[in-house]
């Protein structure tokens, strides 16, 4: 084969930037979502929710013959509420009730399921329920929920807290030789994830199979039958779960649902098909929230700028209830073992609560906990920076953890496998051109002040058994499995567990088999979705599929090829060990098979295979794990040159410049995609989102005019470099990215506004940075310096 | 978040949406921007919706001497592309050419907003603040047009003089003289968003009128008294504002002066208006 050839046909596998296999159904609104299924005979369900957010329900009344079509939490015979609870001592555990019927304990709770032909119709039948409430105190703010006074959310518990932790690591020592100690306040608002589809699910009950079927736009199929199996007290083989085109995950998506089960259950009962679909008022106020931590954190360091330790005391609002699978301690938990980052320093100490309310369960969302630890850290640097009069770059670069120093264990235990820190900051600096920023920044008067800020840190991906087995939550990963089948006419069938819903996984999965077996990646279909048809799988979170799912279809690849290499050694009278699969072919010196030959003959012309054929034929299933399970460390450095206006208190992003290392990257466009898709989110946070309630536990956003997403107007042009580390734990060297655009933003963001406002002391503390913040500390600052004059 | 159920009719002529008015049962809906959010969210429960984006009558441009009537199902979208003449040179069409985004515009319609009289909304100052006439017919088939200065026809927030069987027809907007000029600025802080504050500015020395309006208070926009007082300096922004809106809070009072203040910026570089 000539070599041009050769190089092309390398170029559809690991590290090309293939065109996206995906993108004709996509871009050509061919997806088909579960908004897009109709069955005949199904019926539209609408929850009857709670307009309260604590109460005791002293009476429920349907209306007049609706006894068929409307259900309460006592027609749902022999169904358990959602529990997840967490094997970390003192968890204390929760059961959401799948309608409530009892109490409620946020607004937006489930109590009624309303059924009609139509949603609108289903949406009336709610409208003339009669639920007679006995409306309690509610807990709104969660660092006074753990007060005596507090009412409680579940009356067995002691206090509003489902579980303390405490870290504490050469603490008391590290902090004797300190020259500065400085403390900050940080929040984190509470948001919704809002991906452009919400959830929805058609549940059918097949009464020949005995078959439940359920079309979920969920991430984690498999975790969605398990917990349904649970809660419904049914086998895994009566449950199928199918997920078709998703329209985005990121977290909220792996949850298992109370509508969930309540609509399975409703389907069996009437035998009839059930479809749900979340309406965006649903999924601002009782679903998708996520994010919001409140910190106290105190920095100790040398004057030279070494950091000696790291205190804080984090409160996570973890909402009413502990959602299944990830429950109410995930968060938290991560909060007190990433807070150091990047950073090697001798002394750490963190306690955490996560604080029970009455709003809606917290969710994993894309970063999970470390977006707020990363704007808590990164944001308090800048502040020991300044106190120091060092630069922000120069505290980073004294303190991160050196390339020498790979793999590196650090204070909390955390196993980085590889990458260059300092390097990555450097370039950021460079690329954002901090020199000349600064120079502009001494030619500046007036009220419109421009900054620039900077935030570095790390993302755990694919992490398994031994992080989440120490967490003890209903669900540990284990071995990732896949399945690699050749059809007969030499295309190739590729099954996993995991859900692809903007990762391109149908692409870059393909990709790593063509590395694999040469198989040209138009011949290889992603099968995915499908609890029938995949392997089982905790599914698509925690950066976690290009590392398992794509390290499985090597390891599944890599067996099928021995078995194509036996048959075609038969086949050309060849030696096995010689034989090369590449561009379609099997071939040793001159001797070429094509790989469809190879398949005709298994499937088609068993007659012409060898006596010592493998029986297990050209379908395999192989399982794969990191050769170490504690995560691939992919990190960034974000930079971004701000400029506020102090009138206004309107920030505007002038550039963003991020410097990522994913590790091997088996299609670059998919990991910039993937980072450019962060990035957004991670503006929304720093600038935008924000799920405010009131003090009854009343949230004020219920639409997006009130919800406030970053637009594409908003967005600066973002500007990403590479850097290739490969990772010596995975298959191909390559790193969890899927989160990493979502954390790095709110941190680099704050920072270059304190930056802007340095020259009159005002520091930003809280996002979203909304111009009503902005202005506050902006007045703050004015008002103590003119204090401080007066005293002068 | 479906509505509830409601009887659609579309109206062919303004004496078909007249008599839909008759008994206060029936809401008129034109580019339904503002309805059509409220109906689903059940804040609204009109029996009936009349369609009268199609009726010939509020679709009527006329041309006169010293103005324009644009009828009020004019979309914004027909102004922002110049499909319909700008009495005002480019002032209308950049207007709307920043009311919320495209797609609203394409539908959205002058009267509904002003009819609708959202506090924040950008007709309801720029209207105000260019001297622009409502055109009001009352329900009486004999009743002749009533025409009602802007500023009197706003008389609140969601709140106009219209009478529950009233119909605003059209809206006049006066020619400008040689070398007046205008600036509008708002705060929004999200393209799309209603203004968080807004300032417009009008010196047309010709036909002397000169006005400044300070819009999105939450209720009608707030006309300044000696607004000369303000174009010379004699009074700062917010000095001005302190008097003429005591009812804002302090923040908003801070915001709004900066409004003016831009737009005070804006008119000291705006072309002046040639016909």
């Amino acid at each position: 084969m000539a070599d041009g050839q050769d190089v092309k046909e390398r170029s559809k596998g690991i590290g090309a930037r293939l065109m996206r296999k995906e993108d004709d159904r996509y871009l050509n609104g061919k997806g088909r979502y579960v908004a897009d299924i109709r069955m005949p005979g199904m019926l539209e369900l609408a929850f009857l929710r709670s307009p309260l957010a604590h109460a005791r329900i002293i009476s429920q009344a349907k209306p007049d013959q609706t006894d068929s079509w409307v259900f309460f939490g006592r027609d749902l015979d022999g169904v358990s509420g959602i529990r997840a609870v967490s094997g970390l001592p003192g968890f204390r555990p929760s059961t959401q009730p799948i309608l409530a019927d009892e109490k409620v304990r946020h607004v937006g709770e489930p109590i009624a399921a309303c059924l009609a032909d139509s949603r609108a119709k289903a949406e009336d039948l709610a409208e003339k329920i009669d639920v007679v409430f006995d409306e309690l105190p509610a807990v709104h703010d969660m660092t006074k929920a753990r007060d005596k006074e507090s009412p409680l959310l579940h009356e067995d518990w002691e206090e509003n807290s489902f579980l303390e932790s405490n870290a504490d690591i050469n603490f008391e020592a590290a902090i004797a030789e300190a020259d500065v100690i400085i403390k900050r306040s940080f929040k984190t608002a509470r948001q919704c994830m809002a991906p452009i589809e919400g959830r929805g699910l058609i549940a059918v009950w097949d009464r020949n199979l005995e078959l439940l079927t359920l079309y979920s736009a969920t991430q984690m199929p498999h975790i969605v039958r398990t917990g349904l199996a649970d809660c419904l007290n049914m086998d895994h083989g009566q449950i199928r779960v199918i997920a078709p085109d998703v329209g985005g995950g990121f977290g909220y998506k792996g949850i298992l649902l109370a509508e969930e089960v309540c609509a399975c259950y409703l389907a069996m009962k009437l035998d009839r098909p059930i479809r749900w679909i979340e309406d965006r008022r649903e999924h601002l106020i009782a679903g998708a929230n996520c994010r919001e931590h409140s910190y106290e954190i105190t920095g100790y360091a040398k004057a030279d700028g070494e950091l000696l330790a790291v205190d804080c005391t984090a409160i996570v609002d973890s909402g009413a209830y502990s959602s299944y699978p990830f429950s109410a301690c995930l968060e938290a938990a991560q909060v007190a073992s990433i807070l150091p980052g990047p950073y090697v320093m001798k002394g750490f100490r963190c306690k955490t609560w996560s604080v029970a309310t009455n709003k809606p369960p917290i969710l994993p969302f894309r970063g999970v906990a470390r977006t707020g630890v990363c704007f808590a850290l990164e944001v308090l640097l800048d502040g020991i920076a300044r106190e120091l009069k060092i630069t922000p770059e120069a505290i980073r670069a004294r303190n991160l953890v050196q390339p020498e120093q790979m793999p590196f264990t650090n204070i909390t235990n955390k196993f980085f496998d590889s990458g260059d820190y300092p390097e990555a900051l450097k370039r950021a600096v460079t690329a954002i051109d901090l020199d000349g920023i600064r120079k502009e920044q001494k030619g500046q008067t007036g009220r419109t002040r421009i900054g620039v800020g900077l935030s570095i840190f790390c993302e755990q991906g694919a992490h398994g058994t031994s992080v989440y087995h120490g967490w003890g939550i209903p669900m540990v990963p284990g071995f990732e499995q896949a399945t690699a089948r050749l059809t007969p006419d030499g295309g190739l069938e590729l099954r996993v567990g995991v859900h692809s819903h903007g990762q391109s996984l149908e692409t870059t999965l393909a990709q790593i088999a063509n590395t694999e077996i040469g198989i040209d990646p138009e011949k290889i279909k992603l099968v995915h979705g499908d609890t029938a048809y995949t392997p089982y799988s905790t599914g698509t979170w925690g950066s976690r599929c290009i590392v398992m799912a794509g390290g499985a279809v090597g390891s599944a690849c890599e067996l099928l090829g021995e078995r194509i290499r036996k048959i075609a050694g038969h086949l050309m009278q060849a030696d096995p060990a010689d034989i090369k699969l590449e561009g379609g072919m099997a071939s040793a010196g001159r001797s070429t098979i094509s790989i469809e030959e190879v398949a005709r003959t298994w499937y088609l012309k068993p007659q012409l295979l060898p006596d010592d054929v493998d029986p297990r034929g050209l379908d395999v299933v192989a399982g794969y794990k990191t050769t170490k399970d504690t995560g691939t460390f992919s990190y960034a450095c974000h930079a971004v040159k701000v400029e506020v206006d102090m009138d206004l208190g309107h920030i505007r992003l002038l550039d963003y410049v991020i410097v990522e290392d994913a590790g091997t990257m088996i299609n670059p466009m998919v990991v910039d995609g993937q980072v450019y898709g962060g990035a957004a989110q991670g503006i929304g946070t720093a600038l935008f989102e924000e799920m405010c309630f009131d003090a009854s536990g009343q949230p004020l956003a219920s639409t997006l005019a009130d919800y406030h997403l970053p637009l594409a107007s908003d967005l600066p042009n973002i500007r990403i470099e590479h850097m290739e580390t490969p990772s010596p734990l995975s298959r191909f060297g390559q790193k969890g990215i899927g989160e990493s655009g979502a954390i790095g933003p709110p941190a680099a963001i704050a920072n270059a506004v304190n930056d802007a406002l340095s020259f009159i002391g005002a520091e930003v503390a809280e996002v979203p940075m909304t111009p009503e913040r902005v202005l506050s500390a902006i007045a703050q600052a004015e008002f103590s310096k003119t204090t401080e004059g007066d005293v002068a | 978040m479906k509505p509830a159920l409601f009887d659609f009719a579309v109206a062919q002529s303004l004496s078909d949406a007249q008599s839909a008015l008759l008994g206060g049962q029936n809401k008129l809906v034109s580019g339904n921007q503002s309805l059509g959010p409220m109906l689903n969210l059940r804040l609204t429960r009109p029996a009936g919706l009349v369609d009268i984006s199609r009726v010939p009558e509020l679709r009527a441009v006329e041309e006169h001497e010293n103005y324009v009537r644009f009828g009020a199902a004019v979309t914004h979208a027909e102004i922002e592309d110049g499909e319909v003449p700008d009495p005002t040179g480019h002032w209308m069409r950049n207007a709307a050419a920043n009311i919320a985004y495209r797609a609203v515009r394409n539908r959205g319609t002058i009267g509904g907003s002003l009819a609708h009289a959202d506090p924040a909304a950008d007709w309801v100052i720029v209207m105000t603040g260019l001297c622009a006439m409502a055109v009001v017919k009352g329900a009486a088939p004999d009743a002749t047009l009533r025409t009602i200065p802007m500023e009197e026809f706003i008389t609140g927030p969601y709140s106009t003089a219209l009478g529950p069987e009233d119909i605003l027809t059209a809206i006049d907007v006066p020619k400008p003289g040689q070398g007046a000029r205008w600036s509008y600025w708002k705060y929004t802080r999200q393209v799309g968003e209603f203004a968080k504050a807004s300032a417009a500015i009008l010196i047309d020395p010709a036909n002397n009128r000169t006005r400044i309006t300070i819009g999105a208070l939450g209720r009608q926009p707030a006309l300044i008294s000696n607004p000369e007082t303000i174009l010379d300096g004699s009074k700062s922004p917010m000095e001005a504002l302190s008097v003429a809106i005591p009812d804002q809070p302090a923040t908003a009072l801070h915001l709004h002066a900066v409004a003016l203040s831009r737009a005070l910026e804006q008119i000291k570089v705006a072309k002046e208006f040639s016909a």
